[in-house]
């Protein structure tokens, strides 16, 4: 056996580890998809849930499946890859575990801006301020960056970046209390809205995000390798041919994408964004072209699970998916922290 | 950041005056103590006090009942008349003196935190203290709505910061107790106030859905922080805190500044690192906790006032009695806008934001203009 091949060696098995890992997350999203459709105030069992995807005949079953639960499923899986994803290139472009994906004032502007439109134009449907909470989140965010970038040359360093992230969101969250403050009608909406959830949702919302979710996602897996290069120190990266400047704007115009699509529609639950990639990273490692990945299937499968999880404990009643996620994640998070070495940013 | 002491008699760095020299600044020696100057720290602590003292001054002077100066001094001093020493002595200085200690707690707390932490995103929302303090404040008011409304002040005078600082120190508990794994380790404390955190925060964003819409919105104006209506009884607790654990604090000045340099080398300087931390730790826990007890988790002051304190000294680390001095005329300065400026009286922990953010995010573009990049 020549050197190279036992070099390669457990490169393969590396390999097939890799690939077997990513087939289970799937495998797992798949499950919760499953059980999204199938669990709820009124089972329906998953004869009747094939039947009302392929040959609806009307009935009570196919519509609980098609007008509530289909929407519902759809949006979890899409907002849960998006935060996934979103929270693992937050935490490899801020080095930084504590970063969550609307640290850069994505969470606070969506919120800010759907607040305001209730408050100003009187708005009373969730699907109204969707589009107002998108728009938040990226002037938020593109404030952030400005900011970032004043006064200096080059890309703004992950420090200040989240610093002026962290500022931001402050002062937007301290504008959004005085308005909920003032307003009850405004509190009503907002105490909802920050409890997380993806149910009663319409079906149009789902399809209202996709794309944003699709363009931040090819962004997000763009930035993948820039992303390995920067986690070596921004002198090797350079080193070693990459714009760091670019790297970083690509990153960030992904994670507000990703973000603020999940934030309008679904609420603050930005949560997932942050302990889904210290999963991740436990089993992928530092690679982000895995880890990304990893990420974005580990949320699309938390998300409806959480949902799931929701409408079985407070049966016939239902707990909010943002809420379900804290209480059953975090637990699970804190031992995971105590029992492994992960590995660190 | 002082050269620990063996350096100093090392005969290589004796021989040449400038080998123990710290950027450029020579320490001052007398007899055995060795001490270092720091002109801009010093500067910066004496301009804050003096800004501290003006701020306290118009906040005495402001309000619907308009005072001059001789008014006001003659009050403190137990002189003017019955009226003004009322409004003086029982309703405005307890106010300003809740403010500028719960400021200054919180930017000790948040400086000690941030330097074990070694994270400047880390403050003592991260040791699970304001979360847990909120989660049962909003648990009491949720629950006992009506109860509350129905009894007045009293109650809520005494129930709303008991139930504040059991919720606070329980979380710390918690926290502490769940990272502590054969020592503590920075990294995990940070993942495991995280994890905790995030349970406090959405069980108390749900119990906010659960309650009726008045309940929840006067739980959201205590969550916000408010200084409204603060007395000697919230003074004295806070003033006593402050007293007992800012010396112990200062003490560990020193141990602090090593922690930075990894835990290697601060067991190879023979410190006791666990000890040491686990002090500082509750040190932090207890000042953030008498704080938020007294005013509510007031936002980002623990965060900013660090930040701060280090940008305009120019250190390295968060400096505590700058730090202290940030977060005091912060609070103060923001709890004088809250009550002079809006129409409505806002809850101080917003206007904090409203105040800190623009001066961080300043001080941020220019350090980084000075500097190029940082």
């Amino acid at each position: 056996m020549t050197a190279a091949a036992i070099e390669r060696r457990p490169l393969r098995h590396l390999r097939a580890r890799r690939l077997t890992i990513l087939s289970a997350l799937a495998v797992a999203v798949m499950v919760a998809v499953v059980l999204s459709l199938m669990v709820g105030a009124r089972p329906v069992p998953p004869a009747d849930v094939w039947q009302a995807l392929w040959s609806p005949s009307g009935s009570e079953p196919d519509l609980i499946v098609r007008d509530l639960r289909v929407p519902r499923t759809a949006l979890g899986v899409l907002a849960g890859l998006a935060l996934g994803v979103a929270g693992a290139l937050m935490q490899g472009h801020t080095r930084n575990p504590l970063a969550d994906p609307g640290l850069l004032g994505v969470t606070q502007g969506a919120a800010f801006a759907m607040v305001l439109s209730i408050v100003v134009l009187r708005l009373s449907s969730v699907y109204g301020y969707i589009w107002f909470g998108l728009a938040g989140a990226l002037i938020a965010s593109a404030a952030v960056f400005a900011l970032g970038l004043a006064g200096g040359r080059g890309a703004p360093t992950p420090v200040t970046l989240a610093l002026a992230g962290t500022a931001v969101s402050a002062f937007l969250y301290a504008l959004t209390s005085t308005v909920v403050l003032l307003d009850q009608q405004a509190m009503d909406m907002f105490r909802f809205w920050q409890a997380g959830s993806i149910a009663g949702r319409d079906s149009a919302v789902a399809g209202q995000v996709l794309p944003f979710v699709a363009v931040g996602l090819a962004l997000a897996l763009a930035n993948a390798p820039g992303l390995n290069a920067l986690a070596l120190g921004e002198d090797v990266a350079r080193a070693l041919g990459r714009n760091i400047a670019l790297t970083r704007f690509l990153g960030i115009a992904a994670i507000t994408l990703l973000t603020g699509a999940a934030v309008a529609a679904c609420g603050s639950l930005a949560f997932i964004g942050l302990i889904v990639p210290h999963l991740a990273r436990a089993l992928a490692g530092p690679d982000h072209r895995w880890l990304l990945p990893y990420s974005g299937l580990a949320g699309a499968a938390l998300l409806p699970a959480a949902d799931v999880a929701g409408r079985v404990v407070a049966h016939p009643g239902e707990l909010e998916a943002g809420v379900v996620l804290a209480l059953l994640g975090a637990p699970f998070f804190v031992a995971l922290v105590r029992r492994t070495r992960s590995p660190r940013l | 950041m002082s050269a620990p002491p063996g350096t100093v008699t090392a005969p290589a760095a004796a021989t040449t005056a400038g080998a123990v020299r710290l950027a450029h600044r020579r320490p001052l020696r007398i007899g055995r103590v060795s001490l270092l100057l720091r002109p801009r720290g010093l500067a910066v602590t004496v301009t804050g006090l003096a800004l501290l003292l003006l701020l306290t001054a118009l906040h005495l002077r402001l309000g619907d009942i308009p005072m001059s100066l001789s008014e006001v001094v003659a009050a403190v001093l137990g002189g003017g008349t019955g009226g003004a020493r009322l409004v003086i002595m029982e309703l405005r200085l307890p106010r300003a003196l809740t403010g500028a200690l719960v400021g200054a707690a919180l930017g000790v707390s948040g400086a000690i935190t941030q330097a074990i932490a070694r994270n400047p995103l880390a403050g003592p929302d991260i040791l699970g203290v304001t979360s847990g303090a909120s989660l049962a404040v909003v648990a009491a008011t949720v629950a006992g709505g009506a109860a509350y409304g129905g009894a007045g002040g009293v109650l809520a005078a005494i129930g709303i910061p008991a139930a504040a600082l059991a919720g606070g120190l329980a979380g710390a508990l918690l926290v502490y107790g769940l990272a502590w794994r054969r020592g503590l380790d920075g990294y995990r404390l940070v993942l495991v106030g995280v994890g905790v955190v995030a349970v406090f925060t959405n069980l108390k964003y749900w119990l906010l859905t659960v309650g009726d819409v008045n309940d929840a919105t006067r739980a959201m104006v205590w969550i916000s922080g408010s200084l409204n209506a603060r007395g000697m009884e919230h003074v004295v607790p806070t003033a006593l805190a402050l007293a007992m654990v800012l010396p112990a604090t200062l003490l560990g000045t020193r141990t602090l500044a090593v922690l930075r340099l990894g835990d290697d080398t601060v067991r190879g300087l023979g410190v006791r690192i666990d000890l040491a931390r686990g002090s500082l730790l509750l040190c932090a826990v207890l000042l953030a906790s008498a704080a938020t007890a007294a005013a509510g988790p007031i936002a980002f002051v623990a965060l900013a006032a660090p930040q701060i304190a280090l940008r305009l000294a120019g250190v390295a680390q968060p400096p505590l009695v700058v730090s202290a001095v940030a977060g005091a005329v912060l609070v103060t300065g923001a709890d004088l806008a809250a009550r002079t400026l809006t129409p409505v009286e806002l809850p101080v922990g917003i206007v904090t934001a409203v105040l800190g953010a623009p001066y961080l995010i300043y001080l941020l573009v220019r350090t980084r203009r000075a500097r190029g990049a940082i």
